[in-house]
């Protein structure tokens, strides 16, 4: 635990969820082209991802970056790690790297492990809208 | 304002042996577009060798510079 509240929602979030993906706006209406290429690369995927938005409050995106040492925002982290932004997620995505980071290379075989939901407590400072 | 000159000049000059490549993507001052060839990415990973590249910047990205997108090659 740090001293402060959003570092710590921020890397539980980071922890708990096997995808996230941290952007400006929402998977729905992302707010910046960036952040709604990415949100495109997974869906075409068809990965299933949690989601927060930055935007509501800017010490979410200033913990983000000093837990990531990554400075833009979208920001794609799977169990744990920082995969990339958005030019890297488009990359792998045309390459075809994203769905083997995402472990989505067998989709056709045994289901999926049961999503974690339930994510933060209503008084979280952060949104996590769950896509699992 | 930033210019893609000086971005151009500034990558180059921390990592020597480079050669980048940057444009105004929006033609705004604030969204650059670069493409960054660099000895020092041998070996590295995606994340890191755009880190050496946001490095040379610090904290002006994501304040100046609103958004710096980058295509990263290992040079030769």
């Amino acid at each position: 635990m740090s001293d402060s509240p959003i570092r710590d929602a921020v890397a539980g979030a980071i922890a708990e969820n096997h995808t996230i993906l941290f952007l400006k706006g929402t998977p729905e209406a992302p707010a910046c082209g960036f952040s709604a290429r990415t949100v495109a690369a997974l869906q075409a995927l068809e990965a299933p991802f949690a989601a927060v938005d930055v935007l509501p409050d800017p010490r979410i995106r200033q913990e983000l970056s000093a837990i990531s040492q990554w400075p833009t925002i979208p920001q794609l982290f799977v169990e744990g790690e920082l995969v990339g932004g958005a030019d890297i997620v488009a990359e792998m995505y045309e390459t075809g790297e994203l769905s083997t980071v995402l472990g989505l290379e067998a989709p056709e075989e045994a289901p999926v492990e049961a999503p974690a939901a339930e994510v933060e407590p209503a008084a979280a400072p952060l949104q996590i809208e769950n896509r699992l | 304002m930033p210019q893609p000159d000086e971005l151009k000049a500034r990558i180059e000059a921390s990592l020597p042996g480079a050669t980048a490549e940057v444009e105004d993507w929006t033609g705004g001052g604030d969204h650059f577009r670069a493409t960054v060839a660099a000895p020092q990415f041998a070996g590295l990973s995606r994340i890191a060798q755009h880190r050496l590249v946001y490095g040379v910047f610090g904290a002006e990205i994501g304040g100046p510079i609103h958004a710096l997108s980058l295509t990263t090659k290992i040079a030769e």
